[in-house]
């Protein structure tokens, strides 16, 4: 066992060998809140890193992206969004009071639309070189041909040398492979209703479909809390009592339901 | 059907250049001829160019079989100008290349005695003089007009007095001669501008590997250090050339965003170039020499500071944003800004973010689930609706040829037009609902006029879409 143990350190040193990765320069995380997903990727969202986002179905692109803006949030730092025309034209105009709503400081976002997913591919290689950017969120739709692995790699490295983290949100398309850090996918599921059957804060499954070097495929049902600014468990059991989620914060938004229904 | 050009054998069989070829044909029947190819010549002279680019950056072309140097402080690398002249004719003889070469202190003088020189001689003045008028390249007709007058070389003309050649064959036939014999200012035209600084390296063996040559352009940037250091400056591009020892050449460049002249800094970014490389670099026989160039310098401070991640400085946005716009193009980049309106289409605008000023914008309410889409339609999309009232909530509604069960919702939420701003009083109250469908999907609906008052059957949008 031991010797096993042993031949499984020395293969994992000449892997990481091969990926040009020593320990040393290992990654700092950022804690998602969900206790669950922080222990499956051993800490949290690696910083520095390239994520890839995938909006699970067609009518999921707006969960995907409000993924995509709660984790830039736990992230924190200056946020990039850079998406298409096209995607402005199909999915609709990000809106800065709704990002404000899931927790951004649209003050702090900087929204870069390109007219097509080749300048887009260029120009995020541009923003995630530097270093001053917190997070950079890269929105392409459908499989545009300049996304190959060389594409993916090459924002992967220069994630890595400045320290930005790029979520790569990636809409109508199927997974290929990539030199991403984790893959996400995305989808809506019914909130926690409030009072007179009102919609509830976001509630999302997200599904961990890779992890570089970790274990995948496990699948949450998560809600996000704005006032905290991080995910917690939206169980079914908890659905099914609307006004029992955990947090002091859903008494109050339970609340804010019954003021409001009227 | 005229000849263009002969090659050496040909040549001495008497043919000419200008000869009708059927005229050819007729003194050697077997007379091998392939069709004129301009751009192929001009490829081929380019060729040359590049590969003469490892004796010097300073590389003009003389076209249309001309390529003229300036050697100047270059040739002690080959043991002088003999040496490099030899160096040059042993490798484009290997390429199959003829060669005529000359030296002297003008472009023009070079490039005349390279063409027209017939017999050595050891004054290069001397040798200008001995030249024909051909050598000047005036126009066919000042130059028949010149041998018609007598002036059959260089020297005929030069020791003539200016004013009356000026006066009878044109300013130009005293201006060519005086560039020629160098009385004149000339000067050559690089194809490229020459670098504002380059360091090169060159290999008594060619190095194969691409691992060796990355060593050298880090111990090539090392030194492209030391020389910025001392003008206080730094590059925000670098281009490092690979000189193949067959002639072929492979160019590299980095971008940096901010001027840089750490080594390591480059030796990195040139790590990634070639890492990202969608063909990787075919050393062939080998590169026997490599320049790193660095086309600018920008001003550097002595120190330079290392932003970490977390919150950053306005300073540093600033920075973020001019450098973000230059890149990506003044309007592509924006920022947001909010606008007291309370018509959500119009609550925002999304500014150049070069020129807006970063807005406070009002948190949302604690507690609260978002009430405002992530997503927002402009202009909203029509749908149809059943509802169980004509003025109540949504029930049921097709969009985008899907049909969505309403499960949940929240409303109305009534945002009455403005009509202050309008002289017409128009525009229609709406009705907000948030609600959530079968499969959790959250949308933001809105009924356009209020029933029985404003319209008799008020239509229904999708205005956004929930996270």
């Amino acid at each position: 066992m031991g010797e096993s143990m042993e031949q499984l350190a020395a293969l994992r040193r000449s892997i990481a060998r091969i990926e040009r990765r020593t320990p040393a320069e290992a990654a700092t995380w950022a804690a998602t809140g969900h206790e669950a997903i922080d222990r499956q990727l051993g800490g949290g969202l690696a910083r520095g890193r390239l994520h890839e986002i995938f909006a699970a179905g067609p009518g999921d692109a707006s969960s995907a992206a409000g993924f995509a803006a709660m984790l830039a949030v736990r992230l924190g730092g200056a946020l990039v969004w850079l998406r298409t025309e096209e995607a402005e034209a199909e999915g609709g105009g990000l809106h800065a009071p709704g990002l404000g709503e899931i927790g951004i400081d649209p003050g702090r976002l900087l929204l870069g639309v390109l007219p097509d997913p080749l300048t887009l591919l260029r120009a995020a290689a541009e923003v995630v070189r530097c270093p001053e950017v917190g997070v950079a969120v890269i929105e392409l739709w459908r499989s545009p041909r300049p996304l190959d692995l060389t594409a993916s790699r090459r924002l992967a490295v220069a994630a890595e040398a400045s320290g930005v983290t790029a979520l790569l949100l990636r809409v109508a398309a199927d997974p290929v492979p990539s030199a991403a850090q984790t893959r996400w996918a995305v989808r809506s599921i019914a909130s926690n209703p409030l009072e007179a059957g009102a919609p509830g804060h976001p509630a999302l499954d997200v599904e961990l479909l890779r992890q570089r070097g970790g274990p995948a495929g496990r699948r949450w049902q998560v809600e996000w809390n704005r006032d905290r600014a991080s995910f917690h468990e939206s169980g079914p059991d908890e659905a099914a009592l609307p006004g029992a989620v955990v947090s002091a914060a859903a008494g109050r938004s339970a609340g804010a339901g019954r003021r409001r229904a009227g | 059907m005229r000849i263009v050009a002969l090659d050496r054998r040909a040549l001495a069989l008497g043919l000419m250049p200008g000869m009708m070829l059927a005229d050819a044909r007729a003194q050697v029947p077997d007379l091998a001829a392939v069709d004129h190819d301009p751009l192929a010549d001009d490829r081929l002279l380019e060729r040359v160019a590049d590969f003469a680019d490892r004796y010097t950056p300073l590389v003009a072309i003389d076209s249309p079989d001309g390529i003229t140097l300036d050697i100047t402080g270059a040739a002690h690398l080959f043991g002088g100008e003999a040496g490099l002249a030899a160096d040059i004719e042993r490798r484009l003889e290997a390429l199959g290349l003829t060669l005529r070469h000359a030296l002297a202190d003008t472009p023009q003088a070079a490039q005349a005695l390279a063409r027209f020189q017939s017999v050595p001689s050891a004054d290069e003045a001397m040798a200008i003089r001995r030249l024909p008028i051909a050598a000047l390249r005036l126009e066919e007709a000042a130059e028949v007009a010149l041998r018609r007058a007598g002036l059959k070389t260089i020297g005929d003309l030069a020791a003539r007095p200016a004013g009356p050649i000026a006066a009878r064959f044109g300013a130009e036939a005293t201006a060519a001669l005086d560039r020629l014999l160098g009385r004149a200012d000339s000067r050559l035209t690089p194809r490229r501008p020459p670098p504002a600084l380059y360091c090169e390296r060159r290999f008594a063996d060619p190095i194969a590997r691409t691992e060796d040559a990355l060593q050298v352009i880090a111990a090539l940037a090392g030194e492209a250090a030391t020389a910025l250091e001392e003008r206080q400056g730094g590059g925000r591009r670098f281009a490092a050339r690979l000189y193949r020892s067959d002639g072929a050449l492979r160019d590299l460049a980095v971008e940096t965003s901010l001027p840089v002249r750490d080594p390591a800094a480059i030796e990195r970014l040139f790590r990634e170039r070639i890492d990202g490389l969608a063909d990787p670099i075919d050393p062939g026989f080998g590169f026997d020499m490599i320049r790193l160039a660095v086309p600018r310098i920008e001003r550097l401070a002595p120190t330079q500071l290392q932003l970490e991640g977390g919150a950053i400085s306005d300073d540093a946005m600033a920075a973020l944003i001019d450098r973000l716009s230059t890149r990506l193009g003044r309007g592509r980049l924006r920022r947001f800004a909010p606008r007291d309106t309370h018509l959500p289409e119009q609550g925002v605008l999304a500014l150049p973010a070069v020129e807006a000023m970063p807005a406070t914008w009002d948190g949302p309410e604690p507690g609260e689930p978002p009430l405002r889409p992530l997503h927002l339609f402009d202009p909203p999309q029509p749908i149809d609706v059943i509802a169980e009232v004509p003025d109540g909530p949504p029930h049921r509604f097709r969009w985008r040829r899907d049909n969505h069960e309403v499960i949940r919702c929240e409303g109305p939420e009534r945002i009455a037009p403005e009509w202050w701003r309008r002289h017409d009083r128009g525009g229609l109250t709406r009705d907000y609902y948030r609600v959530e469908d079968s499969a959790g999907r959250r949308f933001w609906i809105f009924r356009n006029g209020l029933y029985g008052k404003e319209q008799a059957r008020p239509g229904w949008y999708v205005h956004g879409l929930f996270a």
